[in-house]
């Protein structure tokens, strides 16, 4: 295996190119040094890409929005008290990955590459209408984080791709986002469903809205029925209940270990009302 | 398979060593530089028994490559007791039984010591959810629990 250090997106890219075996990119490395270690996956070239400038920053653009670097952990994501006050959802999905061990390594954009259908961070950003940078040989393209998975440990990223940042849009004002999951213990599992919902308000009215939900699909599902359900309510019993049809309507869950579809459609139902609640509490400034 | 000279500062020392570029950090901590402390127990980021620092941020060293130490402070569990004088937290989980077989300890007392280095007070819950990616098979928790708890307010009278 060779171990790359490039300083620059383009010499990593052109390692990449040059590469005639297996190729990784190493950000946190919490799911490439689990692979290497089993054995599932061998790199001949692994490209280290922590050594690129900017990649550790959090940076506020002038509109409001935020670029987050794809080194950043989820440590120093929840850290970031700006950040966490407009994207409480985003950040507290990522917050929900691993252990506080696998937070000082593990990556907002690790975590979408893996192409897991049950990674906490996807329905967050999928969400608050979060986009990426994609350069690769072609030169760079901006791609909507939901265009990212495919299927199961598969991305729509062509060879040589690399994800370079990731943005998210201005909050503005009364906007409010949240990310529930379901597991059967109070901590350290990965989601049996999950979802995130990101919405702004016109008064007591919900004016925008953003439905995502994870695990049930086999990859994380942008729902627009289930976003069509609360845009233009208060979010009464009505809403809520048109909210979870739609959301029960779009799961297309498995059965296995970690439970079956009947009860994948009924926790997709419960967690989407209390999401919802949450967000919308967020976006009145009652909670953060 | 061509190996990577990498340098760093180990527990305040500054090391050299040989890495082969698949090899973990806590081979080469255990291998390398013979720092048995760190335990593998999983070895895919699960039980937290190869816990350490890499400048001042927990991580399992079975999740770093040796490579990725190049110019970084790692601090193990080697480094907690002051010369032979031990951590309180080594004499709080002495003196309520918080370990039995012990593998796992070298890892729950760096992990421990990250917490109380950014929180000198924090609550059981707060203990408990800092420590849920360290496991223990022998102990049920309540000790190690105990013992952090009691360290962190010894630690605070002392300063």
């Amino acid at each position: 295996m060779h171990y790359h250090k490039p300083h620059t997106f383009e010499d990593a890219i052109k390692i990449a190119a040059n590469a005639r075996g297996v190729t990784r990119f190493l950000a946190g490395g919490t799911d490439v040094l689990v692979q290497l270690r089993a054995g599932t996956v061998t790199p001949d070239d692994l490209i280290d890409l922590k050594l690129i400038p900017g990649v550790h920053d959090i940076v506020r653009a002038k509109d409001g929005g935020w670029t987050i670097g794809i080194a950043v952990s989820g440590a120093e994501l929840g850290r970031h008290a700006a950040l966490v006050a407009d994207w409480p959802g985003v950040v507290e999905g990522m917050n929900l990955v691993g252990s506080t061990q696998v937070q000082g390594r593990a990556t907002l954009a690790g975590n979408l590459c893996n192409g897991s259908p049950a990674a906490d961070s996807v329905p967050g950003l999928v969400a608050a209408g979060a986009t990426v940078t994609v350069i690769g040989p072609n030169g760079t393209r901006k791609l909507a984080v939901e265009d990212i998975p495919a299927s199961p440990g598969r991305t729509h990223l062509q060879p040589g791709e690399i994800v370079s940042a990731i943005h998210l849009p201005p909050r503005g004002a009364q906007g409010g986002d949240a990310y529930l999951r379901f597991i059967p213990r109070t901590e350290m599992d990965i989601a049996v469903v999950g979802c995130a919902i990101s919405l702004t308000l016109n008064g007591d009215k919900i004016a925008t809205a953003r439905v995502a939900l994870g695990a049930v699909a086999p990859k994380v599902l942008l729902v627009a029925e289930a976003a069509a359900a609360l845009i233009g309510t208060t979010l009464d019993d009505k809403a809520l209940a048109a909210l979870q049809a739609a959301a029960t309507a779009a799961a297309q869950p498995i059965t296995d270990r970690r439970g079956t579809v009947e009860f994948r459609k009924d926790v997709t139902a419960v967690l989407a009302a209390r999401t919802a609640r949450i967000a919308y509490a967020r976006a009145k400034g009652a909670v953060k | 398979m061509s190996k990577i000279h990498v340098s760093a500062v180990v527990n305040g020392d500054p090391v050299d060593f040989l890495a082969d570029p698949r090899e973990s950090l806590l081979d080469c901590l255990r291998d390398q530089l013979g720092l048995t402390g760190s335990k593998e127990g999983c070895g895919t980021g699960d039980c937290g028994a190869c816990s350490v620092t890499v400048d001042g941020v927990l991580v399992c060293s079975c999740l770093v490559l040796g490579v990725e130490a190049e110019g970084k402070a790692i601090g193990t569990v080697e480094g907690l007791s002051d010369g032979g004088t031990l951590h309180p937290l080594q004499r709080k989980f002495i003196e309520h039984a918080a370990l039995q077989c012990g593998f796992c300890t070298p890892g729950i007392l760096v992990a421990a010591k990250a917490l109380l280095d950014q929180n000198a007070n924090p609550t059981e819950t707060e203990v408990r959810y800092w420590l849920a990616g360290n496991l223990c098979r022998c102990t049920g928790y309540d000790k190690i629990v105990r013992a952090v708890m009691d360290a962190a307010s010894e630690m605070r009278e002392a300063v």
